[in-house]
């Protein structure tokens, strides 16, 4: 039987995606992002992770489905785990308690073009955070270059899979007028052009090494969103920040 | 109550600085009634009266009008009224100012009605010729009197269940205008409300607390179609209401009582329940047969009210705290919200109370088969020491969904409305399809109704209504607010520990009684 090695679930959720929706936070990420909300979740292992069946976390969602939109697997980064995420929407898709959900991922977008290939016949989108475009600064953000992420990005965005793009800004790091210019650009070239959201950095729940860095004001976001509007993208700020799991 | 007393009442009122001119004169007039003797029971009743086992709500000592009153509106509109000397309306203007002159000629307890109608109903048809701006400028404009006018968050509209212009406009515009008045609520109806409509609604919610949601479908099995939702989400007949609302505390009852809770069910509660229903009809013989407001009223001369469609409501609080107790004297622990054994027991009581209230005869409630309705009672901002109603203890809701599921199964028992609050965190304000969500399975649950508050709002919800945080802030420093349900919310918001459960409705002072 199948299993997901979970770090946290949450039945009720309004921040993981559109309506209301049940998110499981997978554990295990290839990033390590001094910046992470969640960094509980970033080793491969935990004391605080368990193995969950597929079975048993199909049947706690029937339990509540006719309060949800959907179910939003997160992490860590759920593609790491993309078998066992394919197999429980599989089997979310074919309960009919549950089929009616819709069934989204929320990716750093670290992963091999194989795993999208798979996910793209269970899945229904794809949220991707982009850290940054430039690679150096991408390393800075998350101790890994960029290249598979933009990879991610277009494969999605050409299989109708990609719901939005997140940009966090971080003030002074990824936001200068040349990067914004760039990314931008960049985005405005994907095909669909995605949905961007702007989202603000801020410290809650991160590591000491994050504390160095400004959180990011309603300003810092309006700057970033016009820049990118110059390119014709509709870019939507999310004025609260990223809600950190339940510890 | 001895003359001294009964003068320094008198003089307490005209002397208190935190009631404007108006609130006074309401108050004055319930000191007045308040000096006769109240409707004779029995000497085991009015013990049960004064030690708070039962509570008649401050209705007053000599009632002349029903409690509740839901005149007829759409009647009236389409006939014109003798006693107003208005013609039926044939425009948007002419209908607002009929319903305004109308609402104003109204008795209540409050002294300001508690429904304002099936607003998007009645005003539809006379919308067809404004476009859009142009009914939303008018709608805003009669929006504005309804809270100017009648400053009191029991004054009650409602809406839906169908789509429309009209119910789509004041939903924008109750969101924009930001008033506690009127009292909200959406009438959904699975098969006939669509998605964008409750979103829209939804959007209103996260905004303003408002508005509260019923399950139509139930509410019309229970009550047929002509009901509507007044004061603090009480269910009535439309061209009726109820005579009284008396209440009876669970918690005072299982105090009373020794021996198991099978035993509770048997004798202490039917006792209990005898004694309250023997208050009701007291009151409600008062109302009926010695005031005879049915003889005199211009409502029941021209049809917009009428006496075969009254009924009378029988409250029920403090369910959360009298589980408990159960528990303790059958050796036991347990939480109602947070333990199956007293979920189960609370659902056992309210299904009991139901079965004998409804078995027991009770004299001009033809509305309802000759008997009261069960109602989950909101509270009253003098309580404290027990939870209002059949809600879980504030300030100790478990999660959403064992919230939903533990209050639930009560919804069936309680045909005259229900008010649990369900809380939602505030980062549902930027996703109000969440709310929609959150609603439609409410409703699948089996709720006959469901109210949200979010977290933190500037809109407190207390018992069945709402006041503004900034206005229970004015009361606490004693300055006069327009609103006489702020009052009451001030006291609620201090004795329940609404601050606790962070957003929830306001009540009244004694006198200001809606609930």
């Amino acid at each position: 039987m199948t299993s997901l090695r979970v770090a946290d679930v949450v039945r009720s959720s309004y921040v993981d995606g559109p309506g209301h929706r049940y998110a499981l936070f997978l554990q295990g990420c290839t990033f390590n992002c001094p910046g992470c909300h969640n960094p509980h979740t970033i080793a491969p292992r935990s004391p605080d992770a368990r193995d969950v069946p597929v079975a048993e976390i199909v049947a706690d969602v029937a339990e509540v489905a006719p309060f949800l939109t959907g179910i939003t697997v997160s992490g860590g980064e759920a593609t790491l785990q993309w078998e066992a995420v394919h197999a429980l929407f599989e089997a979310l898709a074919l309960d009919p308690a549950t089929s009616r959900l819709t069934r989204l991922v929320d990716t750093n977008g670290d992963a091999e073009a194989g795993v999208w290939s798979v996910l793209a016949t269970s899945m229904h989108g794809a949220m991707v955070d982009l850290k940054a475009l430039d690679p150096h600064v991408h390393r800075v953000l998350t101790g890994r270059t960029n290249d598979r992420v933009l990879r991610s990005i277009r494969d999605l965005a050409a299989r109708r899979r990609l719901d939005e793009v997140r940009l966090l800004v971080v003030p002074g790091v990824n936001d200068t007028a040349d990067q914004i210019d760039a990314t931008g650009r960049w985005l405005a070239s994907i095909d669909p052009v995605p949905p961007v959201v702007a989202q603000g950095f801020r410290h809650h729940g991160t590591r000491l090494r994050a504390r160095a860095w400004a959180e990011a004001t309603t300003r810092d976001l309006e700057r970033v969103a016009d820049g990118l509007a110059a390119y014709g993208l509709d870019v939507r700020r999310r004025s609260l920040p990223e809600v950190a799991v339940a510890v | 109550m001895g003359a001294e007393e009964h003068r320094q009442r008198v003089r307490s009122i005209i002397e208190d600085p935190a009631l404007t001119y108006r609130q006074r004169v309401y108050a004055l007039a319930g000191a007045a009634e308040d000096a006769l003797d109240p409707p004779a029971v029995s000497a085991a009743c009015a013990l049960a009266l004064d030690k708070g086992l039962i509570c008649d709500l401050a209705e007053g000592h000599a009632p002349y009008r029903p409690r509740y009153t839901l005149p007829d509106y759409a009647r009236a509109l389409a006939r014109g009224s003798t006693f107003l000397e208005l013609p039926p309306p044939t425009t948007f203007d002419e209908a607002t100012t009929f319903l305004l002159a109308a609402y104003a000629n109204v008795p209540s307890i409050t002294g300001y009605p508690v429904w304002f109608g099936d607003l998007d109903r009645l005003l539809e048809p006379f919308a067809a010729d404004l476009d859009d701006d142009e009914l939303r400028t008018r709608l805003r404009r009669f929006w504005v009197l309804l809270d100017r006018l009648f400053p009191d968050a029991f004054a009650h509209a409602n809406l839906g269940p169908a789509d429309g212009r009209v119910v789509r406009a004041a939903l924008g515009v109750h969101r924009d205008v930001h008033q506690v008045v009127p009292n909200l609520t959406l009438r959904v109806d699975p098969d006939v409300t669509p998605d964008d409509l409750l979103l829209e609604a939804a959007r209103t919610i996260v905004t303003v607390a408002q508005p509260h949601l019923v399950n139509h479908p139930m509410m019309v099995a229970d009550l047929g179609e002509r009901y509507g939702v007044v004061s603090c989400y009480n269910a009535l007949p439309v061209g009726g209401g109820s005579h009284t609302l008396v209440r009876l505390n669970l918690l005072e009852a299982a105090r009373r009582h020794s021996g198991s809770a099978e035993r509770f069910l048997d004798t202490t509660l039917p006792g209990a329940i005898a004694l309250t229903a023997e208050l009701m009809e007291a009151r409600i013989r008062h109302v009926v047969e010695q005031a005879r407001f049915f003889e005199s009223s211009w409502l029941v001369d021209e049809g917009l009210l009428s006496l075969d469609r009254f009924t009378a409501m029988f409250g029920i609080v403090g369910l959360a705290e009298c589980v408990e107790h159960l528990l303790l004297l059958d050796g036991r622990e347990g939480r109602y919200g947070r333990d199956r054994a007293a979920d189960d027991l609370a659902h056992d009581i309210v299904e009991r109370a139901a079965a004998i209230v409804h078995a027991l005869p009770m004299p001009h409630c033809e509305a309802t088969g000759g008997h009261a309705l069960l109602h989950s009672q909101a509270g009253l901002d003098s309580d404290a020491g027990f939870t209002a109603g059949t809600r879980v203890r504030v300030g100790d809701e478990p999660d959403l969904y064992r919230h939903l599921a533990a209050v639930a199964p009560n919804h069936a028992h309680l045909p005259s409305g229900v008010s649990d609050i369900v809380r939602l965190d505030e980062t549902v304000v930027d996703n109000p399809e969440a709310v929609v969500d959150v609603a439609r399975g409410a409703l699948a649950l089996g709720m006959r109704d469901v109210t949200f508050e979010v977290a933190n709002g500037e809109f407190v919800r207390v018992t069945g209504y709402l006041v503004r945080r900034s206005e229970i802030e004015k009361v606490a420093a004693a300055d006069a607010v327009r609103h006489s349900s702020s009052v009451l919310g001030a006291g609620s918001f201090a004795n329940a520990g609404l601050d606790r459960r962070t957003a929830q409705r306001v009540r009244s002072h004694e006198r200001t009684v809606g609930t």
